[in-house]
């Protein structure tokens, strides 16, 4: 059951990302993205990480993403034209990305060798508490330091946008 | 766990029925409440005291033509509607309405399922929602339409805020996320409610919460997403027919859910106000029979012609209900079920008063609001919360 439900999500995300680059209309890619971004939310419920799975809807998908599709109808964005695409384009765009991802796949088995195998539901520290207790005692440090961080994003944001008036 | 699917099809079934019931017939009700404010009868020809009213307007918008304008973009135009019916009916899952109920040898919850990251379930869903007004306002291809989904959007991404914070704070007195625990950690007495409850009585994060949800269900003084004056009908100005009842129903839908939700939180859920030995269990009653005597005097006045058998008729069965509300086998269930539902119809009650009172916000008025009182308020709130917990225990 586990392992169908993966598949589908899983399958239904990777989907959608292909079809947030194919859309030509921003309005139809946006509406892909939220797709990616709920399919992932589901993949985190599948393995226990309950509190992420909520977080990524509530921020992700519920509040970044309709920050985006506001931006797209106030600007109304039309289809974005198709330019014909360069030769060297067409003829090294796909082995490149096999290349690529191949490059990728050898980095990550090196990387993190695989201890164990993983099983759905063998991870318990996903909920509220949990995630609580350890980005307030653990990870205290960097928590702070990245809230930090967005604080003097959302100033300097302000900054650029602040316009005098006369 | 055959029997698991069956009960759980029961529940759900049942759920739904009642649900989209109550949604007919608080349309009744707010038309009627509105009425009697502005001093004039309300709905009075369909069915006694407008009664079938509900039903006359079903069937007149399941007939009526539906129209489908030119260059909408079809998929998302068909799709909106669908959106935010079904998004708004799901956060009914996980609201609990009473404790276990034993039906025949099994026993299950009054509710559909218990999360136990409940509240920010309902949290996520009800942030998905505003998709359904902004797209409806987008793919509608009309700028009356388009600025009423802009509005719906920023406005419920603004109000989200103060109203995420607002939760946060009774959450920190009952230290869970699921309803069902939520709820109980509350029993007892009014004054074990998050609303009353030490360290921090939580009746300013009540008040910014109920504002906020004013705002999130597009309700006066808030309804600026079809200000009927300056757009016209706002997001839905281009959808006819069983479209146009869905964003009502989705409406409707979500003015229960905020109201739940005020009630689990803040005001102990389906837990009667004070103990049994004190004589709550006689409330209800009390209530329905004094309902039913006063229709009973009301309808054998000769001045009340028109009304002869109606008034008796609803006396009699008000009688007939505070008559079973004293029966002993269904007191266990159907005592919270009555608390929980006098609770959330309260709050429905205030929805409807303020919309017979309150004129509409200015657009730069409900934005400053938020921004520069509601949010801040809400993070002193939960500030001093987190301080008298921490200090507490």
């Amino acid at each position: 059951m586990d392992v169908i439900l993966f598949l589908v999500f899983a399958l239904f995300a990777v989907a959608c990302a292909i079809n947030v680059v194919v859309q030509t209309h921003p309005i139809a890619s946006a509406i892909s993205l939220i797709g990616v971004m709920a399919s992932l939310a589901v993949l985190y419920l599948l393995l226990g990480a309950e509190f992420i799975a909520a977080a990524q809807v509530i921020v992700y998908a519920g509040a970044i993403m309709v920050l985006f599709v506001f931006v797209i109808m106030l600007l109304n964005a039309g289809a974005e034209s198709k330019s014909g695409r360069s030769l060297v384009a067409q003829a090294l765009g796909v082995p490149s990305l096999v290349a690529l991802l191949g490059i990728l796949a050898f980095f990550v088995q090196r990387l993190f060798p695989r201890e164990s195998a993983t099983h759905f539901g063998g991870f318990t520290g996903g909920t509220a508490k949990a995630v609580g207790k350890a980005l307030f005692t653990t990870y205290l440090l960097p928590f702070e330091a990245t809230s930090i961080l967005i604080l003097i994003a959302i100033v300097g944001a302000i900054v650029l946008a602040y316009k005098e008036m006369d | 766990m055959d029997s698991f699917i069956v009960v759980s099809l029961i529940k759900t079934v049942m759920v739904f029925a009642v649900l989209l019931t109550t949604l007919a017939y608080l349309q009744w009700v707010e038309r009627k409440v509105i009425a009697h404010i502005q001093v004039r009868p309300g709905p009075y020809v369909v069915g006694p005291h407008g009664l079938l009213q509900p039903l006359a307007d079903v069937v007149k918008l399941l007939t009526k033509e539906d129209v489908r304008p030119p260059f909408v973009h079809k998929a998302l135009y068909l799709a909106a509607p669908f959106m935010a019916m079904t998004l708004a009916l799901m956060s009914i899952c996980v609201i609990p309405f009473g404790p276990v109920i034993r039906v025949g040898g099994v026993s299950t919850w009054m509710q559909l399922t218990d999360l136990n990251i409940g509240v920010l379930f309902v949290l996520a869903i009800s942030s998905m929602g505003v998709y359904g007004v902004a797209f409806a306002g987008w793919a509608s291809n009309n700028k009356y339409a388009l600025l009423g989904g802009l509005r719906s959007s920023a406005q419920m991404i603004s109000y989200e805020l103060p109203m995420s914070i607002a939760i946060a704070s009774p959450l920190l007195l009952s230290n869970t996320l699921s309803l069902r625990t939520l709820v109980e950690s509350q029993a007892g007495s009014f004054w074990h409610w998050n609303v009353l409850r030490g360290p921090f009585p939580q009746i300013f994060a009540f008040v910014i919460f109920l504002i906020s949800a004013f705002a999130e269900t597009n309700r006066i003084p808030f309804d600026l997403p079809e200000a009927e004056n300056e757009l016209v009908a706002g997001y839905h100005t281009e959808y006819s027919s069983m479209k146009f009842a869905s964003f009502f129903m989705a409406e409707y839908s979500n003015m229960i859910t905020v109201s739940s939700m005020a009630v689990l939180l803040f005001l102990g859920g389906w837990m009667a106000p004070w103990p049994v030995r004190y004589g709550s269990s006689i409330v209800p009653t009390v209530v329905f029979a004094f309902a039913g005597l006063i229709a009973l005097y009301h309808g054998v006045h000769p001045a009340r012609r028109r009304e002869r058998y109606s008034l008796p008729a609803t006396g009699i069965v008000f009688l007939a209900i505070a008559a079973i509300f004293l029966l002993p086998i269904v007191q266990t269930w159907l005592l919270p079920l009555f608390w929980f539902c006098a609770k959330v119809g309260a709050i429905l009650f205030a929805f409807i008063w303020v919309r017979g009172t309150l004129p509409r916000f200015r657009y730069d008025q409900l934005m400053g609001f938020t921004w520069k009182f509601l949010f801040p308020a809400a993070i002193l709130n939960l500030l001093v919360t987190g301080f008298l917990v921490a200090w507490v225990s």
